[in-house]
């Protein structure tokens, strides 16, 4: 589980994230969407150690994120950013073997490679094992750090927006694969989204923020209803019940 | 984007190796005369100097690199080839040329070393004390820093008597004729040092290319590990420009042919790469200097004209990224 208490984080006069306490439940997915400028991605930042935050605590399984060594969250969490910028030169089988970097510190070990052969297969990027990140499209560059992700192999996983980048056919193969590594592996999956459809679709629960705060958190059936999304967004929704999933029509 | 045949890098590494060898015994053994004694030990202890600060150079460049993630850059733009220039101008402004010259060698490297190593103590100290969190915020205040040395260095350079500003002059060129085997010594172990240091944590440097957040999600105390090696560069880059003088573009020079030539970033196989080539570009350029410019001319003059012409060549065939 993590546990997110008090938890602000602020640029100047700006706050960003205000005073957020939540429980993320262990297992399945967990969504985060909201507005541009919520504070979603600054949320997630600050649960994977990446920004400190001002005040408050996230604790992870019960470890304090802001004092356990790097090394050892390392083998419990990771997390993938939206933009991930690299002067390296490297290969999509190069990127994935740093997902054991936690575990073997670059000696990569037979264990190792079947995680790697593993991961690159998962993502349908086993062709293009030896082609050079430079040399992919977005999507394909997205699928190979995500496998590199899941490579790391911790318990609980943190995406920013993994849907950037990708087509529909990817981002529904995407979405499955984390529903899958949550059900199979008992994996915690936390997403921050954009598409309320998605959230809808693939989560176990949803936690909307606005202005910085936790607005709402719940079960899809409980969040994603007309009202609930007009407050949150400012712009009116309908919602179907299309194959048991609730859907959000937005587009007119 | 053309096509090309993936290199194995250890074929690049036997190669560069095998040039840098044949520079090697070239520096040694051309236009050699009269006894081979006093000829090998007169040229071992220049090559020596040659080689640690090859090694000082491309080592400090692209590990400098790595933290940076970014290519382009120097350690010079913290400031430091300015501050010694500031060094040099300031003990030629106050003492004059003669008195300059006649300092002991082995106090003035004591004094540009230490100089340079306060500097950039103060320098991290900002980042120490969390006042600025952000490397690229302590980058710019190196360059500010450096402005002002440069700017100082300029005022002082027009107040000098002229015939000390021709002394100072030649001063500010990296020159290898001059190295005292005293301080190579103490050199050596300076870099031995930070190089000690640096193998600890060598594991880490890969995945500092990575980025800040990649590297931090893969566990890596990505704060302690700019700090040791800014600290490591820093040591590097001090002991070569006390050495010899300011020779610092010619690491961006040899850190990007390694990055081109090496198919892969892994720095287990760029930093040697780097360190071979910084061997062929000194060693070579000092024994083209020697035998065909008969010592009429500077080597950084000759590695910044041939580091010209490369990176021009370079731009042209877009391969810069």
């Amino acid at each position: 589980m993590i546990e997110i208490t008090d938890v602000t984080k602020a640029y100047g006069n700006t706050t960003v994230v205000d005073h957020v306490t939540a429980k993320l439940p262990k297992g399945g997915i967990t969504s985060i969407i909201g507005p541009n400028g919520a504070g979603k991605s600054t949320l997630l930042s600050m649960i994977a150690r990446l920004i400190p935050s001002d005040q408050g605590t996230v604790l992870v399984d019960g470890l304090d994120v802001a004092h356990t060594s790097g090394e050892t969250l390392a083998r419990r969490l990771s997390i993938l950013r939206q933009d991930n910028h690299m002067t390296a030169r490297l290969t999509v089988r190069d990127l994935v073997a740093f997902g054991r970097y936690p575990y073997s510190k670059g000696r990569t070990t037979a264990e190792d490679q079947a995680h790697i052969a593993r991961a690159l297969g998962y993502l349908g990027l086993e062709e293009l094992g030896d082609r050079f990140l430079d040399e992919l499209s977005g999507g394909q560059r997205q699928r190979a750090f995500v496998a590199m992700v899941l490579c790391q192999d911790t318990d609980y996983m943190l995406f920013d927006e993994p849907l950037n980048n990708l087509d529909i056919r990817h981002a529904v193969g995407m979405m499955k694969l984390l529903g899958n590594a949550a059900r199979d592996f008992g994996k915690t999956v936390v997403v921050v989204l954009h598409d309320v459809n998605f959230a809808s679709c693939y989560s176990n629960h949803i936690i909307v923020m606005r202005n910085g705060k936790l607005f709402l958190q719940g079960t899809p059936h409980e969040i994603i209803r007309p009202e609930t999304l007009e407050q949150t967004y400012g712009c009116p929704f309908d919602v179907q019940d299309i194959g048991g999933n609730r859907i959000a029509v937005y587009y007119t | 984007m053309q096509h090309e045949k993936k290199r194995s890098p250890i074929v690049v590494l036997t190669i560069t190796a095998a040039v840098a060898a044949a520079a090697v015994v070239a520096f040694m053994t051309v236009g050699a005369r009269g006894n081979w004694g006093f000829v090998l030990s007169f040229r071992g202890t220049k090559l020596f100097a040659l080689i640690l600060v090859a090694y000082s150079i491309a080592v400090s460049t692209v590990l400098f690199q790595t933290i940076t993630n970014n290519r382009i850059l120097t350690p010079a733009i913290m400031g430091f080839d300015w501050l010694y220039m500031l060094l040099q101008t300031l003990f030629v402004f106050v003492l004059g040329a003669a008195a300059t010259s006649a300092i002991d060698a082995r106090l003035m490297f004591a004094i540009e070393v230490g100089t340079m190593l306060a500097f950039s103590l103060v320098l991290y100290r900002f980042m120490f004390s969390g006042a600025v969190k952000d490397l690229h915020l302590l980058l710019l205040i190196g360059v500010v820093f450096g402005t002002l040395f440069r700017s100082l260095s300029g005022f002082l350079q027009r107040l000098i008597d002229p015939n000390d500003f021709v002394v100072l002059q030649d001063r500010l060129f990296a020159s290898f004729n001059g190295v005292d085997s005293n301080l190579l010594l103490i050199s050596t172990l300076f870099v031995a040092g930070a190089s000690a240091l640096g193998l600890r944590i060598f594991h880490t440097f890969d995945v500092m290319s990575l980025g800040r957040e990649t590297a931090i999600s893969l566990g890596v105390d990505h704060r302690r590990v700019t700090m040791t090696v800014l600290a490591i560069v820093t040591v590097l880059v001090s002991v070569s420009a006390a050495l010899v003088g300011p020779v610092t573009f010619f690491g961006l020079l040899v850190a990007n042919l390694a990055y081109i030539l090496m198919p892969t970033g892994k720095h287990r196989f760029v930093l040697p790469a780097a360190i071979l080539l910084a061997v062929i570009c000194l060693v070579g350029g000092q024994t083209i200097l020697e035998r065909v410019f008969a010592f009429d001319t500077a080597l950084s003059i000759v590695i910044e004209f041939a580091g010209g012409l490369f990176f021009i060549f370079y731009l042209l065939r877009g391969n810069a990224r």
